[in-house]
């Protein structure tokens, strides 16, 4: 399978990249490490009749400590977040999100703005972001937004980016406390049939869940739950309240909602027991 | 569109459609046919090739993206070829003839490239982290035992 025909230009930087949105506007795509979009244009899910591939822009690939928060550039690959020391030490949770992307393969083009971006209620890194409470860092032509990560998804592959925006950077505020994450696949390299993250940050614990609906979405009745002093079991069966899991060839909702609980009482295990 | 890259050493340039895939520009213009077009879906890999001597899927990378960079395929793993000796083979290479890791042998090219790129990140791994870190390779013959058991064999020659 091989994509449809399409126009091919090459940003370097943020400038060039923007530059090109500016001319292209929605015809044009951002291609990164494409482990996402490639598939979809070679399926012929997305047909862009214009590729900016800003894969080579090197000044978006960094962890930076910025004391309370780490800035991560949108094009570090999986492979460097799972790597970084920063990250393993500020934000494990980011850090085991990240080695659980794909394959190895897959980690060593993917990146972390890519996988934000594409808005795949069932990736890894978007939910791990969503329980550490990130922000995105939006350039565009009238120069930088931050958006907090549970406003940036709207719908399933659907976020506030605009057509000539870029996401240049992720901050994620430091949680090296207890931590879990629980991943279940059919098969090692599968998206998550349910993901659940759970952190101890500033203000409490969070969870998030990968796969229980059009975005990745706080789990806040466990979140209430645990603010009132309900221990990991007693908090995790509000785990599917309110959500819309889908059905599919993986898993009926039903499934997806009782996974949502067992995974999150085992995320929350070994998060409260963390330091 | 021109392209210039450096494939197992050589300089080479082409000129590519856009869309072109790096697992087609390697097989098609180059004529390196050891890299397997599998599953065409990412999920197979036995297409895998290292790029700045990383492993990644050739049917998921525009050959556009290889512009400038340095592609390894299987043929470029040992210099001198599979025709010289056993003796002078990349590791990997020979602990799967050792080892017979192969069956029908459709997914060792891909395989043993994985598997190269796994033993640079982790020199040493436990048989366990080579299940984990071969996890994007499918054997349909299921022969992942001697699979295993050669990559563990390449990791202590190695080291």
């Amino acid at each position: 399978m091989i994509p449809a025909p399409f126009d091919y230009v090459r940003a370097d930087s943020v400038d060039a990249a923007l530059g090109a949105l500016a001319q292209h506007g929605d015809e044009a795509k951002l291609l990164a490490g494409g482990q996402s979009l490639l598939p979809l244009m070679k399926l012929r899910l997305a047909v862009p009749s214009v590729i900016v591939d800003v894969s080579r822009a090197a000044d978006l690939s960094y962890v930076r400590d910025e004391g309370e928060v780490l800035a991560i550039g949108a094009l570090t690959r999986h492979h460097d977040v799972a790597t970084n020391q920063l990250v393993r030490s500020g934000a494990p949770v980011l850090a085991h999100a990240a080695s659980l992307v794909g394959d190895p393969q897959i980690r060593h083009r993917g990146t972390i703005g890519g996988s934000v971006a594409h808005a795949d209620p069932s990736a890894d890194i978007p939910t791990a972001l969503l329980a550490l409470g990130a922000s995105y860092v939006v350039a565009g032509p009238g120069g930088t937004r931050t958006v907090a990560a549970h406003e940036f998804a709207t719908g399933f592959l659907e976020t506030t980016l605009e057509p000539n925006e870029m996401l240049v950077e992720v901050k994620v505020p430091k949680a090296t406390g207890g931590w879990g994450y629980e991943k279940f696949t059919r098969r090692a390299i599968d998206w998550a049939t349910v993901a659940v993250a759970a952190v101890r940050t500033t203000g409490g614990v969070s969870v998030a869940l990968a796969n229980m609906g059009p975005t990745a979405i706080r789990a806040a009745a466990v979140e209430r739950a645990l603010a009132s002093g309900a221990g990991a079991a007693d908090a995790a069966v509000y785990a599917d309240e309110g959500t819309e899991p889908p059905s599919d060839v993986t898993a009926s909702a039903e499934y997806r909602r009782h996974l949502a609980r067992v995974l999150t009482a085992r995320a929350l295990d070994r998060c409260l027991s963390g330091s | 569109m021109k392209i210039s890259l450096t494939v197992n050493g050589q300089q080479e340039t082409a000129d590519v459609e856009a869309r072109t895939l790096l697992v087609h520009l390697l097989r098609d213009s180059l004529g390196l046919t050891a890299t397997n077009v599998g599953c065409d879906t990412t999920s197979c890999g036995a297409c895998t090739v290292l790029v700045d001597g990383e492993s990644v899927k050739s049917c998921t990378m525009l050959a556009a993206s290889a512009d400038g960079r340095d592609v390894t395929t299987l043929e470029g793993l040992t210099p001198g070829g599979i025709d010289a000796d056993p003796s002078t083979w990349h590791p990997v290479q020979r602990a799967f003839r050792e080892q017979h890791g192969l069956q029908c042998g459709f997914c060792t090219p891909g395989m043993v490239m994985a598997a190269a790129s796994l033993l640079k990140e982790n020199p040493a791994p436990t048989a366990e982290e080579v299940r984990s870190g071969l996890e994007g390779n499918l054997c349909r013959c299921t022969g992942y035992h001697n699979i295993v058991a050669a990559v563990l064999q390449a990791s202590k020659e190695k080291s």
